[in-house]
């Protein structure tokens, strides 16, 4: 195992990141920090992109294209799920998820 | 072991430990300063990767916009200073344990994998080619992409508008009208 950073480093950089991710989304029950799990998921996945597009097809720009769409669709999402969160805590004065059964008003 | 291999492994801690903590604080608004902290290592390893585009979008939309947004809902939906609920143990242990499976597993094929690397200290792309290639029609062009994104960005933007409006109270009856519409302003909040 060398140490001057390369592929593996990064690869091995996002795995762990998207894992810190889905163990914070598996023992969250606060829709907020479930939110903020996802985002570290997304991130990761765009750090793998970056990674492959710069160590095995420098010169192409399709690695680049796909993490700023991913970067544009994660925030159109995260605005959408803090508009339900905000519409889910007017009607049950929380944001638990143990608590959200009924998903009808 | 140049400066450049230290820089890397500096960015590469802080992300980690900052996203640990971010998934492991009971206190919520401390949970959000941590996933700043992440997204802002995220963005050094993008500059590190010489892909400064990409880390000055990461910068605007992550740190800027998302984890503002973030902090301004943990401020609409929870009572300041209150502390998360502990989790049960049981549930704790099994997802740590689903998490460090996965991820042994995954790098487990990584290592078995034998990625070829072009080159190691390739430039980054310059904004003119991302332009170019953004707003290009022919082959290598992003213009539809860019242009579905937009459309989408649009439709979630009146998504949120119409999920997050406030319900006005019912209409009142018709002889009641005038004399309440002076002070209906403040009634609806």
């Amino acid at each position: 195992m060398e140490l001057t950073p390369g592929l593996y480093h990064m690869l091995f950089l996002s795995s762990a990141l998207f894992f810190i991710g889905v163990y914070g989304f598996f023992t969250r029950r606060n829709l907020v920090t479930m939110l903020m799990s996802i985002e570290l998921i997304l991130n990761s996945v765009n750090l793998n992109f970056i990674a492959f597009n710069k160590y095995l097809w420098p010169g192409q720009l399709d690695g680049l294209f796909f993490t700023l769409f991913i970067i544009a669709i994660a925030a159109a999402e995260a605005a959408v799920a803090i508009a339900i969160i905000i519409n889910l805590y007017r009607c049950h004065k929380s944001v638990d998820v143990e608590e959200a059964r009924n998903l009808k008003y | 072991m140049g400066a450049s291999t230290i820089i890397f492994y500096l960015l590469a801690a802080i992300t980690l430990g900052s996203a640990l903590l971010s998934v492991s604080t009971r206190n919520i608004f401390r949970a959000a300063i941590y996933l700043l902290f992440t997204l802002i290592g995220i963005a050094g390893i993008y500059f590190w990767m010489a892909y400064d585009f990409i880390a000055a979008v990461q910068i605007i939309v992550y740190a800027g916009g998302i984890s503002v947004l973030i902090i301004f809902s943990i401020f609409l939906t929870q009572q300041a200073g209150e502390l998360l609920p502990v989790q049960h143990t049981r549930r704790k242990l099994f997802s740590f344990l689903a998490a460090v499976i996965a991820f042994i597993l995954i790098i487990m094929q990584l290592i078995d994998y034998a990625f070829v690397p072009v080159g190691q200290g390739s430039e980054g792309p310059t904004v003119m080619e991302i332009g170019q290639a953004m707003m290009g029609l022919g082959v290598g062009g992003y213009a539809l992409a860019f242009e579905v994104i937009s459309i989408l960005l649009l439709a979630a933007m009146v998504a949120c508008i119409v999920i997050a409006i406030r319900q006005k109270p019912d209409p009142l009856p018709a002889e009641e009208t005038d004399t309440i519409t002076i002070e209906s302003g403040n009634t609806w909040n």
